[in-house]
Parts: C-alpha cells; structure tokens; sequence
C-alpha cells in the first residue's frame, strides 16, 4: 500500500506519465517474501497509476563490519552472523536491513515536460486516488 | 513517449519509522522506559508480563502494559489482574503492531499518564516474522522463547531475533521433560544476535525472575 501512495506522490511531476517498472531493493534481514508481495502488487496496484507495471525486486545480502579483519565481508546467508573470513561474530550490520523504493521507470508523455514537484492540484489529485486504492 | 528513470529512494515503511521517532522522543521526555515483546503465539508472553507487572508493582515501580491481539480483550483482562493499568489494542486481522497503534492508544489513554510511569511493557501480537519491521519507538526490543519451541527457533526466524535487545526463555519450569537443549538454544540465539542478554525464566515458578527484574531497573537508570 504504501508503495503505492509513494509512487503515485512522486508521479505528481510527471503528468499523465505511466508507470512501467517499480524498482525495490530489499535486505536480507527486512523479512520480504517476493512471492507473495509480487501477488499482492498486482492487487494493490489495480485502479492506480501503477497498475499493469512490473515489480522489480533486487536483494541485498548481509554486509558486516568484521572487526578482526578491519573491512567490510559479505554473508552468504542469515543463518549465523560469522565474518566468512575469520570466523567472529559480528553485529556491526553496513547493509540487510534495506526495505525501499529504489526508483520507477516511467513513459513520458512528450511535451508535457518535467515540471518540479509541487503542482499542488496533481499532488491532492493522485494523493487520494492512492487512498482510494488502499482502501 | 520518452521512457524515464526516477530515482526515489524512499522507505517503504517511512511513515512508521517518523512516526516511531516521534513516540521514542515522546517515551525518552516522559521518562519511561519502553519495551517491545514479541514472540510466536503460545510462547508465555502474557503470563510472563503478568508476574513481571505484580513484582514490579511490589516493589513500588509504576508499570502499565499495552497488549495487542487480533480479537477479544482476553490479555488486557488477564494482566489489569496485576493491579497496573491495561491497555487493550484489537488489530482486527492484522498481524502487527504499528507505531501509529501506539499513538492512538496512548493519546486517549486516561488511565496513564507516560510522565508519571517508570515502564511502559508493549505485548505485540504472537508473530515472529512481521512486528520485526514495525519500530514501535521502543528502546528494547525483547524476543521471546519457550522451551516447547525448538532450540532452532531463532535460525528460523533470524530477522526478528536479530532486531531484539534481549532474549526471554519461558517455561524453563518444564524444560526437562520437554527434552529443551539450553545450551543449543543459548548457542543459536548467539549466532544471530551475538552478546544478547539472555534470560531463563518460569512465570510459574519465578526462576530468573529477579535477573530480569535487576536488568529492568538497570536499563531504566542507563536508558532513560
């Protein structure tokens, strides 16, 4: 739901622009079963400005700070917090807990042009389409 | 038509981070420590709050709880018992608590006054996937484990034992016949959530209750 209110806010400087792609990235640690938010994408996209488009999800794994080894190592899974190298633990997490809207791909329409964010009216109009939506 | 990329990077859940950072300065000027518990339904969570918020009221501390199911008031019941104030929150359906819950109920909440409370206990709804991404302002996150569970819990669910502060084993009371390995479940708490407190109690018997009770009133004179 609250993918849908962002984008359509965001959509707000972009008049009459359609959505294509909706891009997320997402932490191993942020607890996001792709299956079941790709299914319910669709459904919670019907009648807004992102219906029809394409989910896109990239993972992100588990990047701690190891202490022992002074840099940065990557996880292979969550099952244990081990640097991949040394053997500690670690609990300096840099990256896994991600859960965000990266960026949308949209089709302009030509000569509507970009206007700055803030086209009030726009703003209101898509705002409570979005609510619409969610209810 | 020209085919564009908007860069965005927004939260997805913004909106409750804002909204938690708003509660965590509300709990910190209040001077009310706040805790989050969450565990799997069945775990022993309200009877653990149960005999936390009596021996805290015994020994003169001001305790109040918010308890949060799908339906009935069957908790908030079970724990007003205690003597403390009680608190309600029917998500109808859905499987969390969100920090603007938290708000709602604690605005018109007539019974509490946050500036005259020592701790404030939020019972989430049993759940050990959700509530994991939901801050509720809280400045300790408690995970919850009963010995009926499995020792392997915590790898199963890592995202939620990750994000806690504290680990509570229930039930230690019936570890024995249960067949409970203590040292498989420490071990495995420690892999995902390395140098985590970890407390063994029996809400029946008492056993490692005065443990918790010490940490609670260290992490009030620490935290607030």
């Amino acid at each position: 739901m609250s993918i849908v209110e962002t984008v359509t806010e965001s959509l707000a400087a972009y008049p009459g622009a359609s959505v294509k792609e909706v891009r997320l990235r997402v932490g191993a640690l942020a607890a996001v079963e792709e299956e079941s938010l790709q299914f319910c994408f669709g459904m919670a996209t019907e009648g807004s400005p992102l219906a029809g488009s394409r989910l896109v999800v990239n993972r992100l794994p588990v990047v701690l700070h190891c202490e022992p080894c002074g840099k940065d190592v990557e996880l292979a899974g969550v099952q244990s917090f081990r640097c991949p190298v040394c053997g500690a633990l670690g609990s300096d997490f840099r990256q896994g807990r991600e859960l965000e809207i990266e960026a949308i791909e949209i089709d302009e329409v030509d000569g509507a042009g970009h206007q700055p964010a803030g086209s009030q009216s726009q703003a209101e109009m898509h705002t409570s389409k979005a609510q619409e939506a969610g209810k | 038509m020209t085919t564009r990329i908007v860069e965005l990077r927004r939260g997805i859940l913004k909106k409750n981070d804002e909204l938690a950072a708003e509660l965590r300065a509300r709990y910190a000027a209040a001077g009310a420590l706040v805790l989050n518990l969450v565990s799997s339904p069945g775990t022993g969570k309200t009877a653990f709050l149960e005999r936390t918020l009596r021996e805290l009221l015994a020994r003169g501390s001001r305790a109040a709880a918010l308890v949060g199911d799908l339906e009935t008031d069957n908790d908030a019941r079970r724990l007003a018992a205690s003597g403390a104030p009680v608190r309600q929150i029917n998500t109808h359906g859905i499987c969390h608590l969100d920090a603007d819950m938290i708000g709602k109920h604690l605005d018109d909440w007539q019974a509490v006054d946050l500036a005259r409370l020592d701790y404030l206990f939020i019972e989430n709804v049993g759940n050990l996937v959700c509530p994991a991404s939901y801050d509720l302002g809280e400045k300790i996150r408690v995970a919850l484990l009963s010995v009926t569970e499995g020792e392997d819990k915590p790898l199963k669910y890592p995202t939620l034992f990750n994000s806690a502060d504290a680990a509570v084993i229930t039930k230690m009371d019936i570890a024995e016949p249960c067949g409970f390995d203590r040292e498989a479940a420490v071990h495995n708490i420690n892999e995902i959530r390395p140098g985590i407190r970890i407390f063994e109690t029996s809400s029946k018997t008492g056993a490692g209750m005065d443990e918790w009770l010490s940490y609670l009133a260290e992490q009030r004179a620490v935290r607030v």
